[in-house]
């Protein structure tokens, strides 16, 4: 193939990807009366940030942006404190029964999220915690599938280190956080970045969860925006937009580590 | 999932319950629990019991209002009586036939363009990836937008070449293909990073030695590209046949089910089910149906993949 007809292939390709995101930043900055001009109007008079304005107006869109922040942050950091401790327990501290407890925590992984939506919002309902960050939160805390990617990251962890610690007189809480943790941070960190995104992603459980627009996460406050601003699109767009910043910026700064976790995860 | 038995380690010895006082015992059980609890306990609260409760309720005819009533295996066989229950499997097949062959053929595509030492392919896979961590709802608005038939700019641009553009999502007929295509234009970056990190892991000499041999391109792509990346295709198809079965963000934002039903999934028909038609027992039920189903497609391939799949 052509080296031109290559490149051309790849830069029609990227544009491809590029196009929707220029597209809603155009529309957010484009005026309520323009919006929906046909043929579109490229330059309309009054663009600005006009349909920003509207947008903080019409929701509490930095405590919704804050809540996606924390909620995702602290997701992430107690997955990664449950499922390390538990991989180390499952590669390190034989104890009758682990094989069968491993495969219960295994099995977990195939349950689809769908099965369990009507009994967890019942269970949050009876325990009178709907509406509650705390109900967002709790069915994250748990995750089969770090236990099980963290439990083989330690298995190739060799374990003179531990020997060697354990005749320094440290028990299992000092070999877990002093000598294990440092030496599969690698597998911490792709961990972190999976969680994070699904945390960050997640749709279907706030949806049936939530009400109140002040514990909203972003996907939650978009698609109510998108319920009341329906015809909007420079509105709905300014969301988007702004929904879309803190995620990219935290993607310039991992892209490397993310797009090295996602490749190695299809490697077996 | 292999417990492996070996000989005990130093570690494990200095450590392992037998030869130790029964207080020695308690206190290996106490450090034993202080690991596994953080995380068996809210696994066990907020998986397992709902699990059991999934299990439970689907027995029972409810509207999450008044008692449960007992029926059964009725909510069952109600469901595979059911024609929205067909049609709800039926759209989420349409889906999948639509979205899988889309959005592997093009990762490949893009991942074979990449594979070849080129200036910027750092950048251009950073970009490729971009709407994988976009979330599903901002793309799914990004492309309603998009698709939108009367002031959208994909039929304006159609306009432009001549040709009216369909309804996409408010046409029953083009609303699945939007779906699709939003889809497929989200996960293709996904597929092409597990593709090309496949792609990078067959040695160059192979390829060499093809050429030498006087093998077209085509014969090298069918005979050591294709056999050598079906690890990867393997990986690729397996998760997006998962994925593909729960579709539901892109469908819930986009359509919401419609228009009249055409993109009515599966996991949009649980939704509607308990949150709409007050019956949470026929949606925990069809919901285990669904993973049956998921269960069975995964099972089916994970046997399958010696026939086609080759481990270097």
């Amino acid at each position: 193939m052509g080296k031109a007809l290559k490149y051309l292939l790849v830069i029609a390709g990227a544009l491809v990807m590029l196009f929707p995101f220029a597209w809603a930043v155009i529309t957010s900055l484009t005026p309520d009366g323009a919006v929906l001009a046909s043929p579109p109007d490229f330059t309309p008079e009054g663009a600005g940030l006009g349909a920003y304005e509207r947008l903080l107006a019409a929701m509490p869109f930095w405590r919704i942006l804050a809540n996606s922040l924390w909620i995702g942050l602290a997701s992430t950091a107690l997955q990664l404190i449950t499922s390390a401790m538990a991989a180390y327990a499952f590669a390190r501290l034989p104890f009758p029964g682990r094989g069968a407890l491993f495969a219960v925590y295994l099995a977990t992984l195939m349950v689809p999220l769908q099965v369990l939506i009507v009994p967890l919002f019942i269970e949050m309902r009876t325990l009178d915690l709907t509406d509650t960050y705390f109900a967002v939160l709790a069915p994250t805390v748990a995750s089969a599938f770090g236990v099980f990617l963290l439990r083989q990251a330690i298995q190739q962890v060799p374990r003179e280190f531990d020997e060697a610690a354990v005749l320094d007189g440290a028990g299992h809480l000092r070999i877990f956080a002093f000598v294990v943790l440092p030496l599969i941070r690698p597998a911490l960190a792709t961990f972190a970045i999976f969680a994070f995104m699904a945390s960050w992603n997640s749709y279907l459980w706030p949806l049936v969860i939530l009400r109140s627009p002040e514990f909203f996460t972003l996907p939650l406050g978009l698609a109510e925006l998108h319920g009341r601003f329906t015809t909007e699109w420079n509105v709905v767009m300014a969301g988007s937009v702004v929904s879309v910043v803190p995620i990219l910026i935290l993607y310039l700064f991992a892209q490397k580590h993310v797009i090295a976790s996602v490749a190695q995860s299809g490697l077996k | 999932m292999s417990v492996t038995t070996r000989a005990a380690s130093p570690v494990e010895r200095a450590t392992a319950p037998p030869r130790r006082t029964a207080g020695q015992r308690w206190r290996y059980a106490g450090t034993v629990a202080i690991f596994l609890l953080p995380s068996l306990v809210p696994l066990t609260l907020f998986t397992l019991v709902p699990m059991a409760g999934s299990l439970w309720v689907s027995l029972h005819e409810w509207d999450l209002l008044q008692p449960m009533r007992w029926v059964g295996l009725a909510n069952y066989a109600d469901l595979l009586g059911e024609e929205e229950t067909r049609a709800a499997f039926g759209h989420t097949l349409y889906f999948i036939a639509g979205y899988l062959p889309l959005v592997y053929a093009g990762g490949l595509g893009l991942a074979m363009l990449l594979n070849r030492a080129m200036k910027g392919r750092n950048l251009f896979r950073a970009v490729y990836f971009l709407p994988v961590i976009t979330s599903w709802v901002v793309v799914a608005l990004m492309w309603k937008w998009l698709l939108n038939p009367a002031s959208g700019i994909v039929n304006w641009a159609l306009g432009l070449l001549g040709v009216e553009g369909p309804g996409w999502w408010t046409d029953p007929d083009w609303a699945m293909p939007s779906i699709i295509l939003a889809s497929a234009w989200k996960d293709l970056g996904f597929v092409m990073i597990i593709l090309l990190a496949g792609l990078q892991a067959i040695p160059g000499e192979y390829h060499e030695a093809a050429r030498v041999d006087g093998a077209s391109p085509w014969q090298r792509f069918r005979s050591i590209t294709l056999p050598l990346l079906s690890p990867s295709t393997f990986f690729v198809v397996v998760i997006s046949l998962i994925n593909g079965f729960q579709v539901f963000d892109q469908v819930h934002v986009m359509t919401g089910g419609g228009p009249g039903g055409a993109t009515q999934v599966a996991v949009e028909q649980v939704y509607k089910l308990t949150f709409e038609y007050g019956r949470a027992g026929a949606a925990s039920a069809l919901s285990w149906l669904l993973f049956a189903v998921v269960l069975v497609v995964t099972l089916v391939q994970v046997r399958g993949q010696r026939r086609w799949v080759t481990y270097g």
